[in-house]
């Protein structure tokens, strides 16, 4: 057997020949079209680089982009940013809008990140069955709703009906209509259903041997779930806190309506602010000049948006992944 | 011994109790976050409650909040996700019947794949910024647009370039947004598909592709289908891509100045040219309503946001059926 070569075989089998067949290449172009598809992702993350890198690093020779007309020392080390006001008083340092996104993740992670741990420890340790089977689509549902209808909730019912009275009444500080923390809540409340099905995916591949282990020692259902399940899953519970924070950043519509303010550098959870975010939206709204100073500061910012926002998704994939791995 | 007996038991109380202690805080914070979804839902119905009329889903946008309606969003919205669907579709379930039936695990393979996880975490106003950028003002090819007049044959249909703010740029924009969650949703209802069925085809003959197309994609079909539509009802809530694309939000007429199911079909063309037409979209229209402060805006932007949920519910309701009617009918 061994000894009949490929030769021999194809003379006994003819339609394993390579001849040309009709079959053969449509086979071939389905499958070149389908791997055009997926090369498209790939396409885009390309453009995207593209785009944002020829307005604000470097531009074909007619053209300045931000970086060669504004310094990167200027642009992050100034502390003003007033790319909108008149000629001689414009500065472009991104420090303001920084400290603004800052302020909202912040608070949307105190608020987000351990209301969805809790939620997470709670659907994968304590609950039933049923209420897992109930929680998981409500879940969905606030994951489900568009960050406009969050960003309504914080101006005309957040803002009015709580934070007003609670701080300018109670406690009589200054809160204006707009502030940070309308905003910062609602994102918190964003990240939630995020964190929370991340982290559960994460406590349920724990092997059962873990906790087994830990009940034969006496542990109590505490014990397990906060010194042996979440310690065991904590890597991929930060891959998913970091994930959900990239989200904050990333976060536009609701931080938009809730907190616009003037770009200031302050980090007073009270006061109306501007974030990376806010900027590209206020501006958008207006007529840009193209070609302008204003235009290219747009790129400039969405790029360290993009930075910032790429760097947590890829190392908390890499960690996810990783996870994944050790586990299964 | 008996102290430390003692001791012992009163350690495990308090470890008890600090146990039921943590279990109620995780129980609480739960239901808590549910109930802020009430709220949060009950808030916007009382605010919309009234408002919500017939007239309101068949006026056209006005500055008088009485007379305020929502049908140029409404249909942007639709055109502007039937568009959306019709791009995004076909390159989504390609590029995850590649991933997952073709590709061998080459690094090119790998790096597609991360690519797709980062990309789905890309915040949606970059792909505003890359949307302006790349179809609204195509790099800045021409300083000044150009018209061009198009025929096909029994209608006419005129559009520019660059393309500037129309809905097939608003389309084009949401698609490169959703195609990496339809990438994945698809993938994973691909994976379901037991090898076991592409054995048995391949071994009956079938090609790869035919395989693919009578066994794999239709078993795959409800899940692929439910991935598609929480993808796209996720588009349409999306406002800051195109409100970086400069869609007009105070906008009062629909695409393509179509005035009604009879005034489409005796003016097709008007179908053809409705996506090289300015547009809204629902939460855009929202967008300009919470922004302005005269009295009965918030009333209006409540309404529109009632709107908003009862289509997202109508699309994720859809979802829902499709999983639960196809998925009884597979026994593998």
């Amino acid at each position: 057997m061994a000894s009949a070569g490929p030769a021999r075989r194809e003379q006994s089998t003819p339609s394993l020949r390579r001849t040309f067949s009709w079959q053969r290449t449509r086979e071939q172009f389905i499958q070149g079209g389908l791997f055009c598809c997926a090369l498209l992702s790939i396409v885009t993350t390309l453009s995207i680089i593209y785009v944002l890198v020829t307005e604000a690093i470097v531009s074909l020779p007619p053209d300045t982009s931000f970086f060669q007309e504004i310094g990167l020392v200027e642009f992050f080390s100034e502390t003003r940013w007033t790319p909108q006001y008149a000629e001689e008083q414009r500065h472009y340092g991104i420090l303001p809008l920084l400290c603004g996104t800052l302020l909202i993740t912040g608070i949307s992670g105190l608020i987000g990140l351990p209301a969805g741990l809790m939620i997470a420890i709670y659907l994968s340790e304590y609950a039933t069955p049923r209420t897992r089977s109930l929680c998981k689509p409500m879940l969905e549902l606030l994951a489900g709703i568009p960050t406009i209808v969050y960003g309504y909730f914080a101006l005309k019912v957040l803002t009015p009906f709580f934070i007003v009275p609670v701080f300018k009444h109670t406690f009589g500080l200054s809160v204006g209509g707009f502030n940070a923390l309308a905003g910062g809540i609602v994102v918190g409340i964003m990240i939630i259903p995020m964190v929370a099905s991340l982290s559960e995916d994460v406590l349920r591949a724990v092997p059962n041997s873990l906790r087994e282990a830990g009940y034969a020692l006496g542990s109590t259902k505490f014990d397990v779930s906060a010194k042996i399940v979440v310690p065991s899953a904590l890597s991929g519970i930060l891959a998913s806190f970091l994930l959900a924070l990239s989200r904050s950043i990333g976060e536009t519509m609701a931080v938009a309506i809730a907190s616009t303010g003037q770009p200031a550098l302050t980090l007073n959870p009270l006061d109306a602010i501007q974030t990376m975010t806010i900027f590209i939206v206020n501006v958008m709204q207006g007529e840009v000049v193209a070609g302008s100073t204003l235009e290219k500061s747009l790129y400039a910012v969405a790029l360290v948006l993009f930075i910032i926002t790429l760097g947590m998704n890829m190392v908390s994939q890499m960690v996810l992944a990783r996870y994944r791995e050790v586990y299964q | 011994m008996n102290l430390h007996d003692d001791f012992y038991e009163r350690k495990l109380v308090l470890r008890h109790r600090l146990g039921q202690a943590f279990e109620w805080l995780c129980r609480l914070t739960t239901w808590l976050s549910m109930g802020l979804l009430a709220v949060l839902l009950l808030g916007i119905g009382r605010q919309a409650w009234g408002w919500l009329t017939f007239g309101f889903l068949t006026r056209g946008n006005s500055y008088i909040a009485e007379e305020a309606g929502i049908v140029a969003g409404l249909c942007g919205s639709l055109w502007l996700i039937g568009l959306t669907a019709i791009m995004a579709v076909p390159l989504g379930v390609g590029a995850a019947v590649y991933l997952e039936e073709y590709a061998r695990p080459t690094r090119l393979t790998k790096l597609i794949q991360l690519n797709i996880s980062n990309l789905a975490g890309v915040p949606s106003i970059v792909y505003g910024i890359l949307g302006f950028t790349v179809f609204v003002r195509m790099f800045g090819l021409r300083d000044r647009p150009e018209k061009f007049v198009c025929s096909l044959g029994f209608v006419e249909f005129s559009f520019e370039l660059p393309l500037g703010r129309v809905v097939v740029s608003g389309a084009a924009t949401l698609t490169l947004l959703s195609l990496p969650v339809i990438i994945i949703a698809a993938q994973e209802a691909l994976r379901a598909v037991p090898a076991s069925l592409r054995h048995a085809s391949l071994a009956l003959g079938a090609t790869k592709w035919q395989t693919v197309r009578h066994q794999v994609l239709p078993a795959a079909l409800p899940g692929i289908l439910t991935g598609v539509i929480l993808a796209l009802s996720r588009a349409l809530g999306e406002t800051a891509p195109l409100l970086v694309l400069g869609a007009a939000a105070q906008l009062s007429v629909v695409p393509g100045r179509i005035a009604g199911i009879t005034d489409a079909l005796t003016h097709p063309g008007k179908l053809v040219q409705a996506p090289f037409d300015q547009f809204t979209a629902i939460p855009l229209q929202i967008y300009s309503w919470v922004s302005d402060s005269s009295r009965g805006f918030e009333h209006v932007s409540a309404a529109g946001i009632v709107v908003l949920l009862v289509v997202l519910v109508l699309m994720n309701g859809t979802a829902i059926f499709i999983r639960q009617r196809f998925q009884k009918k597979i026994r593998w």
